[in-house]
């Protein structure tokens, strides 16, 4: 177990050296001199140039390259250019949002999914099964922005039961917390159980079908006990891939709902430096979510190795 | 012994069209209708500011009533169809494009260079769509164009993954052993024998890619990094009417409407598609 | 042979359109084993579903189905119930070994498990020494070791040995084996079938066993029940059945397969016959007689469900032109 566990740690490592330098080059294809972007075409020769040497904008890219990676590695990548703020503090502060977020809404999703999809795999025959499928058809088909205003419009607009934008740190006030994540975990946890309900019914579909599990009945458990002990482990193997995936699409999902409820999150902060034309800052943040991506990529493929024991021994 | 089982997968192949199948290609076929139409005719002119209130629910003029700025809702909507389909059919292809042939490469060269387009693929992948189109659009601006590469780039590697996946099966079966005993060149077999094979999972990859792209399109555009103002986006449309939320709902709606109808559409296609074209059926 | 453990009285099975079998009828006594021979897709497997109670959603079973010791029709418990019996009373050997088990789960608990489940075993620990005692028993060679393997580190041969194990391993008076040797190597099919026959005896369980495979009928029944579009068509002791078939099919069926003739002779041929035709997909076999539309000898009459021709002894045929008796239907001259 521990070999293979190295062996994809080490896989880690190189897709996050080789994802940053994807990142650093892709950055680099910019036309142009870096900070007259970032200063806008209107700036004066002489600002531009003292910017160039203020963050040496003319030296080598590999010296460029390494003074960032190693940045990061520091959790402090640099200065912003025009406002001159540090940039590690600030991500660390928007990504602290951002995971509440993504951690509350994927914690509901799965929370909606499992049970959901379990229940339309074993009612699959059944009227009320073909429904509760054909509704989270309907729930994967809705973005999770839309969902976002349309919940606004109802629970903030409408009934005032909640804010419709806005952040409060659990710390400071954990009523008005809740009150403020509630819509936009809601917002993203809907689609994303929808997701997560249709690929749990189809574990559990495949399961169903299996021979072990019939040999289970026949050795005298119900068809619910059967599932439960013969069949959870088996049908976790598939979804535990798709809820790795989730998790990333979360974490870029949540910048759009960052920006549907205002919230000051790691999205919010992105978009921002997007139109402040911050390269650096988008580049350190895109690192961030690439890197995050990168690592629930790899704990899906230890979990894998706990749950299958055919990976163990490398069998098949 | 092998009779009954070719006779179940012929039974099976012949399977008739599933109802989800016929549900998704009618909404999909009401979206290519729309945006058919919208080539000939739109009820206005596209895009142009009318000379009548802002803010109109839905009404026989404007059978979907008009904007914040006074242009015809239903127009907007026609219009942003054909936007929505160019968006899928472009990224969709560039993903199909160059994601199909490196699967299959893949999928063939076993040594070093398959590997090494697997690992860049994986890499890719770590890259999600809507990010990938928000580093485009921080370096070359937010544009339709420029969202539709993006998203087809980031598509790739879920193109690049199922057909490698379905071309190594099909290398593994007998009559491509047999043809290579026959002097039969990589191309041959690739052309020949892969593509057939592996030509209806990339359909049903399609179509589900397709969905996912109109996501992320109507999302960028709702984010102000896609299509820009003035031209017609089902997502644009989103976002200029938030802030009009409490007065003019219906603004919110129809091309939230729109989105969904769209994406189930191709969703239901995709998995009507599977259903139909694997011959490993799931029953329902 | 002692007093009847099983018994079936006319089990039909249908979805909501189709019906799969039809008046089933049939007997099992304790010690005794009775094979179930036919095609694919005849309901030789749906038969052992059904009196399992394992019949998959939307398919529905009538009729009865009595086991020994247990009040009344099988088919009318719930579910509850039924599982109570299933795996105690009555087990079954599946046809797939490598897929039987949980690949997730260690072969010796799974063994464990079904001692727990009806409490035949008092505690985690005594099941899971008495799963190695029942391995060394079903042949598997360090049972301690096998115990703690997961099923892909074993063979077909031993993973049925395992899926035999759970079967008997609370002593079941009805041991239901559907095709337990096909998937496997012809080398290993006669030791697990050795070993089924032997457990089966000592324990002096009635054995139903399903195959397709005539010379495994002939090696370890006594009592053969040949089956036809969801009907039983012929039935009786395995040496009469064999030699003197009555039924156009049980008479193809012996044709086609590789058996020795009853005289001792091989038939010369190059090929073996077949019967004509193939089998209909379910819900598509002609009405009245299920085989006539196979059938050379098949007449107008054969429109009629044929009635059931008693031998004796629980042996009987269900055709209207049945061989033997009627010497101008010219059997087996055909082949030569």
């Amino acid at each position: 177990m521990i070999l293979p566990l190295v062996r994809r740690f080490g896989v880690l490592v190189a897709s996050v050296v080789a994802s940053s330098l994807v990142v650093f080059a892709f950055m680099q294809v910019l036309p142009g001199n870096p900070a007259r972007v970032a200063l806008g075409l209107n700036a004066s020769e002489g600002a531009v140039e003292r910017m160039t040497t203020q963050f040496g904008l003319d030296r080598p890219l590999p010296v460029q390259y390494w003074e960032w990676a190693s940045g990061m590695l520091t959790l402090d990548p640099g200065i912003e250019y025009i406002s001159k703020a540090a940039i590690g503090p600030q991500i660390a502060d928007r990504l602290l949002i951002t995971l509440w977020l993504v951690g509350l809404a994927m914690a509901l999703a799965v929370a909606i999914a499992i049970p959901l999809g379990v229940w339309m795999a074993v009612r699959h025959r059944h009227a009320d099964g073909v429904v509760l499928t054909a509704a989270s058809q309907i729930g994967v088909a809705i973005p999770a922005f839309l969902a976002g205003i349309v919940l606004i419009s109802i629970f903030a607009v409408r009934l005032r039961w909640v804010p419709s934008d806005g952040w409060v740190a659990p710390a400071e006030d954990p009523v008005l917390f809740a009150k403020s994540v509630v819509l936009p975990t809601i917002s993203l946890a809907l689609v994303q159980g929808s997701v997560l309900a249709r690929y749990v019914r189809s574990a559990v579909l495949d399961v169903l079908r299996e021979d072990y599990l019939r040999t289970a009945r026949a050795k005298g458990l119900t068809p619910m006990q059967a599932l439960w002990r013969h069949g959870s482990r088996n049908a976790a193997i598939p979804v535990v891939t798709v809820m790795g995936l989730q998790l990333a699409t979360l974490l870029v999902g949540a910048v759009v709902i960052e920006r549907v409820f205002v919230i000051p999150g790691l999205g919010s902060l992105l978009l921002d430096s997007v139109s402040d034309r911050e390269l650096l800052t988008v580049q350190s943040i895109v690192m961030v979510l690439v890197v995050a991506v990168l690592v629930i990529n790899f704990i899906v493929d230890a979990l894998y190795l706990m749950i299958d024991p055919r990976l163990k021994t490398g069998a098949r | 012994m092998t009779q009954p089982i070719e006779q179940e997968i012929t039974r099976s192949r012949r399977r008739p069209i599933n109802a989800t199948l016929i549900v998704g290609a009618v909404l999909v076929g009401v979206i290519v209708a729309t945006a058919a139409v919208s080539l000939v005719w739109t009820p206005q002119a596209p895009m142009r500011v009318l000379s009548t209130e802002a803010y109109q629910r839905p009404n026989a003029e404007f059978w979907l009533g008009t904007d914040r700025l006074r242009r015809d809702v239903f127009t907007q909507i026609l219009l942003g169809a054909r936007t929505t389909l160019l968006v899928g059919i472009v990224a969709v292809g560039v993903a199909a494009l160059i994601g199909v042939p490196l699967g299959i490469l893949a999928a063939m060269s076993a040594g070093w260079f398959g590997q090494l387009i697997m690992r860049s693929n994986d890499i890719l992948l770590a890259f999600p769509a809507l990010l990938l189109a928000i580093m485009f659009a921080a370096i070359y601006g937010g544009s339709t164009q420029v969202a539709m590469v993006a998203i087809g780039i980031a598509t790739i590697p879920s193109f690049a993954r199922v057909t490698r996946a379905s071309a190594l099966s099909v290398l593994r079966t007998e009559y491509v052993t047999a043809a290579r005993a026959a002097g039969r060149g990589p191309v041959a077999i690739a052309v020949r024998h892969v593509l057939p094979n592996v030509a209806s999972l990339v359909i049903v990859q399609a179509s589900v890619a397709f969905a996912i792209a109109i996501l992320a399109e109507a999302a960028l555009a709702y984010l102000g990094l896609g299509t820009p103002t003035g031209q017609p986006s089902w997502g644009r449309m989103l976002y200029e009417a938030q802030s009009t939320l409490r007065s003019a709902p219906h603004l919110v709606l129809i091309p939230g409407i729109a989105i969904a109808w769209s994406v189930l559409g191709f969703n239901l296609l995709g998995d009507g598609l599977r259903d139909y074209l694997d011959p490993k059926l799931e029953d329902r | 042979m002692g007093a009847a453990v099983l018994s079936v009285q006319g089990l039909g099975v249908a979805t909501t359109r189709t019906p799969l079998l039809a008046d089933v009828s049939f007997t099992i006594d304790s010690g005794e084993r009775v094979g179930l021979i036919g095609e694919s897709g005849s309901g030789k497997s749906l038969t052992a579903l059904a009196v399992m109670g394992l019949l998959s959603d939307g398919v529905r079973a009538n009729g009865t189905v009595e086991l020994a010791g247990h009040e009344g029709n099988l088919l009318e418990r719930p579910e509850r119930e039924m599982a109570k019996i299933r795996g105690s009373d009555m087990a079954m050997i599946f046809q797939e070994p490598m897929t039987a088990l949980n690949p997730t789960m260690r072969v010796g608990a799974q063994v464990a498990e079904v001692m727990r489940i009806h409490g035949t075993e008092p505690s985690k620990a005594a099941a899971k020494s008495r799963a190695v005692e029942l391995l060394d028993s079903v042949g598997l060679p360090d049972p301690a070791n096998v115990a703690r393997s997961y099923p892909h580190q074993l063979s077909g041969g031993q993973r049925q040995r395992i899926v035999a194990a759970i079967a008997l391993a609370n002593s079941p008076d009805l041991l239901i084996c559907d095709e337990p040797t096909t998937a496997l190597d012809v080398t290993v099919q006669a030791l697990v079938l050795d070993l089924i026959v032997r457990q089966a005896q000592e324990r002096d369980a009635a054995l139903l066993f399903i195959t397709h495979d005539l010379a495994v009928v002939a090696t370890v029944c006594e009592r053969v029940m040949v089956m036809y579009g969801g009907r039983i068509v012929e039935a009786g002791p395995v040496t009469e059945v064999f030699t003197d078939p009555r039924h156009h099919y049980t008479q193809g069926l012996l044709a086609a397969s590789d058996l020795s003739m009853p005289d001792g002779s091989r038939r010369e041929r190059r090929s073996l016959p077949t019967i004509a035709g193939s089998v209909p997909g379910a819900g598509h076999f002609p009405d009245g007689c299920v085989f006539r539309n196979r059938c050379e000898a098949a007449t107008e009459a054969c429109t009629e469900v044929p009635t059931w021709h008693d031998r004796g002894d629980g042996a009987g045929y269900a055709c209207v032109h049945p061989l033997g008796a009627d010497s101008s239907s010219g059997h087996g001259a055909r082949d030569d």
